[in-house]
């Protein structure tokens, strides 16, 4: 981390409107590289139409989304070709989804969901790429012994952690993380947070995720937004957001969650 | 009087919105200045605001009015004003906080939570390991204990890893809040030998401490924290 140089994203004036309803209005945002940035807030209030739309899966009305690039080129995230933004998406970004069936080829084995991505990128030798996904996969805690096992058989914690293994096997700059402990037992999610923790320490990984679990961001988060009617009503240093909330919504959803 | 960490007017107040907005104030315009191997002690009766005032320091809660001037390498930044991303560089590299409590990350070894800050900033593995494993030693936490995460851990025990948390980075500006609250009198004896070290270093403590005798022991001088008159 240092507080120089430039950020790895930066979207100005996000709107976008579904009918009447404001779903962003005049986000902006910043992510450095090394940085975990939480976006909390309660269903509907945005969170995740934001992260589609800085990831380029859904275009604003109005606002801009730039990606300084690994070659030093800043992009224009809607501007870009969609063939750019397919490659970005396979080699420099990675995004984990709640449901692991939106991130996973569930007709594919375990070491062929992180396998696939190392060849995506340009992985040729068979050899090396199965020991790497081999490695992968005993890096989020799954036997190497299940690796030619399609992830139907895995439980939902598996899949979770099998497709944060395909998502970071090619080392991406930027990862995008949409509620990645949303459907799984509290006692799993406490593992996944955890492995994640140490996961973007290690990689030095830039995150945006975002969630409506406050316990986990104060874990994983360096910085917190807070966002409520598409609208970012709160942001800052995440124990500071959650320990001296300004904004009376902040105050609501912290007074709301046991011991955060 | 050249200063660690210097407050100008500090004030802070809390608004509880979900109390139909009452606002209590807690920190009058404190002025606090605090030397390179000096120990302050916050004095003042329970309720008046020390615990604020250290949360404060760390930027935990925001400043409300005010300068809070920190010496953080060759700059000095006004923590009042700054940023999240230069919170965490100075928390990194100059600022460290004792809390009373240890927020337990659960399945972290505890070699690895005293390590952390360390490496961090960038301390070779084997150097943060040996500095993280002979403090808590020094604080008396037994070697079997080292590799197993503290949520089970006894109070005193988890203070302990906390402590040595707080002192393994050096930091130029440390702070405790009630160091020893669960601490016996063998491992009061080495947080005081800890903080005297730390001041020769050249560390800028502020600390509440409780216990008259280790406040008395550490504390160069005591600085009065008031409370705010109720209004009237």
């Amino acid at each position: 981390m240092s507080t120089a140089g430039a950020p790895l994203l930066e979207a100005e004036g996000l709107t976008l409107r579904f009918g009447a309803i404001p779903a962003l209005e005049e986000v902006a945002l910043s992510i450095w590289p090394g940085e975990v940035v939480a976006i909390v807030g309660e269903s509907g209030s945005g969170k995740t139409t934001l992260l589609r739309v800085l990831s380029g899966l859904v275009r604003p009305e109005r606002g801009t989304v730039r990606y300084h690039g690994a070659d030093g080129a800043v992009r224009d995230v809607h501007g870009m070709a969609e063939s750019r933004r397919r490659l970005l998406h396979r080699t420099e970004w990675g995004f984990v989804h709640q449901n692991p069936r939106d991130g996973l080829r569930m007709g594919v084995s375990a070491g062929g969901n992180v396998g696939e991505r190392l060849m995506a990128v340009g992985a040729r030798h068979y050899g090396s790429i199965r020991a790497e996904a081999a490695a992968w996969l005993r890096r989020v805690e799954i036997d190497p012994a299940r690796m030619d096992e399609v992830p139907t058989r895995f439980s939902g914690g598996m899949q979770q952690r099998l497709q944060i293994a395909r998502t970071l096997v090619t080392r991406p700059r930027l990862v995008f993380m949409d509620e990645p402990t949303g459907g799984l037992d509290v006692s799993v999610q406490a593992r996944l947070l955890d492995m994640l923790r140490g996961l973007v320490a290690d990689l030095d990984l830039a995150v945006l995720i975002v969630t409506h679990d406050i316990a986990a961001a104060r874990l994983l988060a360096h910085r917190m937004l807070v966002m409520r009617h598409g609208r970012v009503v709160e942001q800052g240093l995440t124990d500071r957001v959650l320990d001296d909330p300004q904004h009376p919504y902040t105050q609501l959803l912290v007074s709301s969650v046991l011991a955060a | 009087m050249r200063y660690a960490i210097r407050t100008e007017g500090l004030s802070k107040s809390f608004t509880l919105h979900l109390q139909g907005g009452v606002t209590l104030p807690v920190l009058h315009d404190v002025e606090l200045a605090v030397a390179p191997g000096e120990c302050v002690a916050l004095a003042g009766p329970s309720g008046a605001g020390k615990s604020t005032l250290m949360r404060c320091l760390y930027g935990n809660y925001g400043a409300g009015k005010g300068r809070i001037l920190l010496r953080h390498g060759e700059t000095e930044i006004d923590l009042a004003a700054a940023d999240a991303r230069v919170m965490r560089a100075v928390r990194r590299d100059t600022l460290g906080y004792v809390s009373q409590f240890l927020r337990v990350i659960p399945r972290v070894a505890t070699l690895d939570i005293v390590a952390e800050p360390l490496l961090a900033r960038g301390v070779a593995l084997e150097a943060a390991r040996d500095r993280a494993t002979s403090l808590l030693a020094r604080l008396n936490l037994p070697a079997k204990l080292h590799g197993l995460p503290p949520a089970t851990f006894s109070g005193g025990e988890q203070q302990r890893v906390n402590l040595a948390r707080g002192f393994a980075p050096r930091y130029p500006v440390l702070l405790l809040d009630e160091p020893t609250a669960s601490l016996d009198a063998a491992n009061r004896a080495v947080v005081i030998g800890l903080v005297e070290e730390a001041k020769r270093a050249g560390t800028a403590i502020i600390g509440i401490f409780h216990d008259a005798e280790v406040r008395e022991r550490v504390a160069d001088r005591l600085f009065e924290v008031h409370p705010i008159p109720a209004a009237a």
